[in-house]
Parts: C-alpha cells; structure tokens; sequence
C-alpha cells in the first residue's frame, strides 16, 4: 500500500469504486432518459423519432452497458445494505461481493438476447 | 471517589489534542487525544439537524426501493415482450392510462433523482477541493435536479394521448 493514501486496495476499494463510477453514469443517463421521455408532450413523432435512436444497433448495446451498471448498482447497493445493517455483514463482506459479481454475471448473460434482440434480428433476420 | 467516567478522560475540545491542561505530570498525556465519537450531554450541537445521517439513511431507503422499481421498469420496458422494439408514444399512452403505472414512474422519478442528486453531492464533496468550486458544482447539481424532476412530474401529470 502506497504511503499517504486511504485507499486500501481489494474488494472493499474497487466494490466502492465500481459503486461510483456506475452511480455517475446511471445519474447522467437519467437527466437525458428524463429529457427524451418528455417529448411525449410535444408529439407522438417527436418522441417516436428520438426513440428510434434507442433502437440502433450502438445505442441498443449501450441499453445492455446500461443494464450492467444499474445491475451491479442494485446489487452491490443490497450488499451495502447488509454491510451496515447485518451483523455479521462486515464479517462476510468479501463473500457478499463475490456473490453479487456472480449473481451479476448470471443475469447478464440472461439480459443478453433479451435486451439486443432487437439488433441481433434486424442484423440475422428471425 | 468514585466517578461515572471510566473509560476515557473527557477534555474540552480545544485542549484535545494537545492534552494541555490535564496537568496529570505523565508525558504520554500530551498524546490523549479525546474519542473521536464521544459525546456527552455536554458536547454542543453543531448543526441544528442531522442532516447527514438523514440523507444516509435515505440512500440506504431509497436504493432498496429503486432496486426494485428500476428492475421492474427494465424487464417490463427493455426485456420482456420483444424488448425496445414495442417501444413508441403509443406504448407509453397505454402505461400512462394506468394510474398504477404513473405512480410507479412518479416515485421512481423523484427517489431516483433524489437518491442520484444526493451520491453526486457526496462525489463533488470529494474530489472538488476548493471551496467555491463545491459551492458553484453544487448549485448547478441541485438547478439541474429541481428543473428535472419537476419537469419529469409535469410530464407524467399532463400527459395527452390524444395531443
């Protein structure tokens, strides 16, 4: 460990960083994703022609990156949850992490065709 | 004599980190530094309301509620049913027409605002070292959140299927 700094390394450091850097970008999705939802009150076109931008190939793969930040979110924020409220939650802290990347993982690969269905048709035909 | 403090020396906070004024004649004294989370009826206010640990326990609140409104409105949106593909004005006219569904997108709107405003506020806290800085990040954070929420609920309250 670097001298002078607070910064400890291993699961509890990069949870806390993943934790961060998934939170900014999920708070700026939201300003834009809060924008775009309301040109339902300018018109059916204008708010049909921006949501066509959702459905191109790069935006439909940044909907599943999305999807990834906001999982790893929700489930790292349960395991914070558990480490200030449980007990025994600092005790497991470690194996808690390791469980929500794995839960994380599972449901990605769920999310996959689910969420770039849309893509993966218009690309393969079906 | 026996006294009700056992465990620590209380010394006023001026003097705790210095040690001065103990007067015990021990040179390990100069070192005492006062409990960093001592507090007696004694210690003063320093703020009128527990402002940070409200919005702590907030984010903790929040984030267990928007763990499952935001799960929902992901499967329901982008998941299930064809995913983004069903997405259009209509589809949002025939959630709408639910009281149930503009609920959910309400409280979802405001906690995920609330909850997002408040984690940015801790990051400018952090990294942004100098004083007006933090001020002028925070104003424009805390502009950005009141405009978007209220427009968002403005949106949800008048919305027109028929525009």
């Amino acid at each position: 460990m670097p001298a002078g700094t607070l910064y400890r390394g291993r699961e509890g450091m990069w949870s806390w960083v993943a934790h961060r850097v998934t939170g900014v970008l999920i708070f700026f999705f939201l300003f834009a994703h809060v924008l775009d939802t309301a040109l339902v009150r300018v018109s059916p076109q204008a708010y049909d022609s921006v949501i066509q931008t959702y459905k191109t190939p790069l935006v439909n793969l940044m909907e599943y990156g999305l999807t990834a930040a906001i999982l790893f979110h929700a489930l790292n924020g349960l395991r914070v949850v558990a480490v200030d409220f449980w007990a025994k939650g600092p005790k497991y802290q470690k194996q808690m992490l390791w469980t929500v990347v794995g839960v994380w993982v599972v449901l990605m690969a769920g999310a996959f065709y689910p969420i770039l269905q849309h893509t993966l048709r218009t690309w393969f035909g079906g | 004599m026996a006294t009700e403090i056992s465990d620590s020396i209380v010394v006023p906070s001026a003097q705790a980190h210095t040690g001065q004024g103990l007067g015990t004649g021990n040179p390990a004294d100069a070192f005492v530094v006062e409990p960093a989370r001592t507090r007696t009826k004694k210690t003063p206010r320093r703020t009128r309301t527990n402002f940070e640990m409200l919005a702590w326990l907030f984010m903790r609140l929040s984030g267990v509620v928007l763990v499952v409104l935001i799960l929902g409105h992901l499967l329901i949106n982008i998941v299930l049913d064809g995913g983004v593909s069903k997405i259009s004005f209509a589809f949002v006219a025939g959630k709408w027409a639910s009281p149930f569904w503009q609920g959910w997108d309400l409280l979802m709107l405001w906690l995920a605002m609330l909850h997002g405003s408040n984690g940015m506020r801790t990051v400018i806290n952090d990294y942004a070292e100098k004083d007006s800085t933090r001020l002028w990040l925070k104003l424009l954070l805390g502009a950005a959140t009141v405009f978007t929420v209220l427009l968002g609920t403005l949106v949800i309250f008048t919305f027109d299927p028929n525009i």
